[in-house]
């Protein structure tokens, strides 16, 4: 008998069995393959992610004689600085969210609506900061807001204000720094998401008979906001946690998070107070990304689970 | 009423257009008048011109110069969404966060249509593209066929007077673009719109269009009936670009056509003088008996180069005496498969009288 009719014409098994121990061994190799491939990256998520965070929940769960207690998570109710931390941590995050869509918005539609060439260009003023480090550009933000800064001597030469304007080391100098650092990371994903918008949609609008405004509330606005929903979670987020601007631009009258942690950690030595903070920020971080994932849904929020 | 768009049809009238790319001249000094009701289709090879030309009827180019009347209303300077035309774009444009229903009705809510008379007008519209029962579905769902037939209820729902198509069915596969061509024929019938049509596919313009307008590097080559345009294509673009065509080189004199030595007979008046090209199409040609001229059919010895068999029809490569190559085309009925030629073998090619056409030779 050849080997071609004996493959063809197996005797005494059905087509379908035909080598179907040796395919089910080689799945199985291959899957065994895949997962040695992976194993680096896991081992990497372990070591660095799982690891530290799950430290960080350990040390909170003791007090400061080494004792297990639920104290350092009672803080937060009892005292009313933790209270007003979180408040202003959160207060913060809004307004310096809602500063940049409000900078934002318009700054990447007209860069979505610029030549290929002179978007490009402008682009790179956009990433620009991006290269400069965050303590430089927030001393730089303090030179020009300073009671003695750039602005208001300025101001006062004019002869605008007669006193100069309080704009650094209290809220408003937080925001304006802080906006100033967040916007690239609302303008980009924005920005790629109105380049995604097909012309020709904006044209059937105006086609169909709405007006430029028109068709930009109904189809350009509603298109552009899978783009928004991802930087205003990616701007929040990160502010929630940020320390050097509001440490430097707050002038020591507005505490953030972060701040705290810094505070509890090497001034008071407190590691169990400084974990259960950041395990508190952790949290709140993660279901506020549900509660977008919920709002939203699951394509708007297109950064962290793009389909 | 949607089914009383016969009514409210209006004429196109378009004239001296000039439109400039920075300084490359896309259209020159371009007119046309399209009728009431008329399904005109603007033909040509890509960068001709034809989808500027639709850009600018839309609104959505601005020309350098030029007038556009619709029903005797100047609309050239008119912004797109005032002007009432209903279009499809090539890859239909539908509103990807809208669902069907929505998407159809975008053009009455900005004509601020009741709710009611919306739904009613929507449904009716679904009706027509055969999508009933599809108004919930969301864009991505739906198949190349099923957007294809939405952009079309979308760009009608609103009874405008003139309905664009920019390439509609280029995106579709052979099958179901054969059938949405007779499909738009027969809605376009029923509806009655002007409509003007864009393709660069030369038979989807012959099966659907009352006139065709050739177009070349900006300038109309040729309006015409579909028959009138491939039966006397009037340049040699024309020619060449709408279906297959042997140019043959021939000589004028006194009103008469002379291909080398030989004197041509044509039904249609000849050309005093100069240099013409005869266009005959492969399925023109046929295989005659003798070299002799015989009643009103042309003779043109010729040697068989190759013969190719396709099923339905074959194709015969000959070379004339001057060695130009010819193709010649005819269905494998029995009487002409019986006797045909071998490679090499001498054959007389005929031509009728009637069939000869010159154009120019540029």
């Amino acid at each position: 008998m050849s080997i071609v009719s004996a493959s063809l014409a197996p005797a005494g098994r059905s087509d379908r069995a035909l080598n179907a121990d040796a395919l089910a061994a080689d799945a199985r190799r291959e899957s065994r393959g895949m997962l040695a491939l992976l194993s680096p990256g896991l081992f990497l998520v372990f070591a660095v992610i799982i690891v530290p965070i799950g430290w960080l929940f350990w040390l909170s769960l003791f007090d400061e004689t080494g004792q297990l207690s639920a104290s350092n998570y009672a803080r937060f109710f009892e005292q009313a600085s933790y209270i007003k931390t979180f408040v202003t941590t959160f207060k913060v995050a809004f307004v310096v969210t809602g500063a940049c869509v409000l900078f934002g918005y318009p700054l990447a539609y007209m860069l979505s609506q610029l030549p290929r060439r002179a978007a490009g260009v402008c682009l790179i003023f956009v990433i620009l900061p991006f290269w400069t480090s965050v303590l430089v550009r927030t001393y730089a933000w303090l030179v020009i807001l300073q009671r003695k800064g750039l602005i208001n001597t300025w101001l006062i030469d004019l002869g605008v204000v007669g006193q100069p304007l309080p704009l650094a080391n209290n809220f408003a100098g937080v925001v304006i720094g802080m906006t100033h650092i967040m916007l690239p990371f609302l303008v980009l994903p924005l920005y790629a998401s109105m380049k995604s918008i097909d012309t020709d949609c904006l044209r059937a609008g105006m086609n169909l008979g709405a007006s430029p405004a028109a068709t930009f509330r109904q189809i350009f606005f509603p298109l552009s906001l899978p783009g928004l929903a991802s930087g205003v979670v990616i701007v929040f987020v990160l502010c929630l946690g940020f320390f050097v601007t509001p440490a430097l631009m707050g002038g020591g009258k507005v505490i953030m998070w972060a701040m705290r942690m810094e505070q509890t950690t090497s001034l008071y030595s407190n590691w169990g107070a400084g974990a259960a903070l950041g395990v508190v920020l952790l949290g709140v971080t993660l279901a506020l990304l549900g509660l977008f994932q919920w709002l939203l849904g699951a394509r708007a929020t297109g950064v962290w689970s793009r389909r | 009423m949607l089914l009383s768009l016969a009514q409210s049809a209006l004429p196109i009238g378009i004239s001296g257009i000039e439109k400039r790319f920075g300084g490359l001249s896309v259209l020159h000094d371009l007119g046309l008048d399209v009728a009431a009701g008329e399904f005109l289709t603007l033909l040509g090879p890509s960068g001709s011109g034809k989808t500027t030309l639709l850009m600018i009827l839309a609104g959505f180019v601005r020309a350098n110069a030029g007038s556009i009347k619709v029903g005797g209303d100047e609309i050239i300077t008119m912004p797109p969404h005032r002007r009432n035309i209903g279009m499809v774009f090539q890859n239909y444009a539908l509103f990807p966060h809208m669902n069907v229903f929505h998407n159809i009705a975008f053009p009455l809510k900005q004509r601020r249509v009741s709710a009611a008379e919306t739904a009613e007008r929507v449904e009716r519209a679904l009706d027509l593209v055969q999508l009933k029962g599809l108004g919930e579905r969301r864009v991505d769902q739906l198949s190349g066929g099923q957007r294809q037939r939405v952009a079309l209820a979308r760009a009608i729902v609103f009874e405008p007077r003139i309905v664009l198509m920019d390439e509609p069915l280029s995106a579709l596969d052979k099958s179901l673009r054969e059938h949405m061509q007779i499909e738009l024929r027969n809605l376009h019938r029923r509806l009655g719109m002007t409509t003007v049509y864009v393709t660069h596919d030369q038979r989807e313009a012959i099966t659907m269009s009352d006139r065709i307008a050739v177009m070349n590097a900006g300038r109309i080559e040729q309006i015409d009936q579909p028959e009138a345009l491939y039966a006397r294509p009037k340049t040699k673009f024309v020619a060449g670009f709408i279906g297959e065509s042997n140019f043959i080189p021939v000589e004028c004199r006194n009103g008469s056509v002379w291909y080398e030595d030989r004197k041509l007979r044509m039904s249609d008046a000849a050309p005093s003088t100069g240099r013409h090209l005869m266009v005959v199409r492969p399925e023109k040609l046929r295989l005659v008996a003798g070299p002799e001229q015989a009643g009103d059919v042309n003779a043109l010895p010729a040697t068989v180069g190759d013969v190719i068999y396709q099923g339905d029809s074959f194709v015969c490569y000959a070379t004339l005496k001057d060695g130009r190559q010819v193709t010649l085309r005819d269905y494998c009925r029995s009487d002409v498969l019986a006797r045909l030629p071998a490679p090499g073998e001498p054959i007389t090619l005929g031509i009728d009288a009637q069939d000869v056409v010159l154009v120019a030779d540029q």
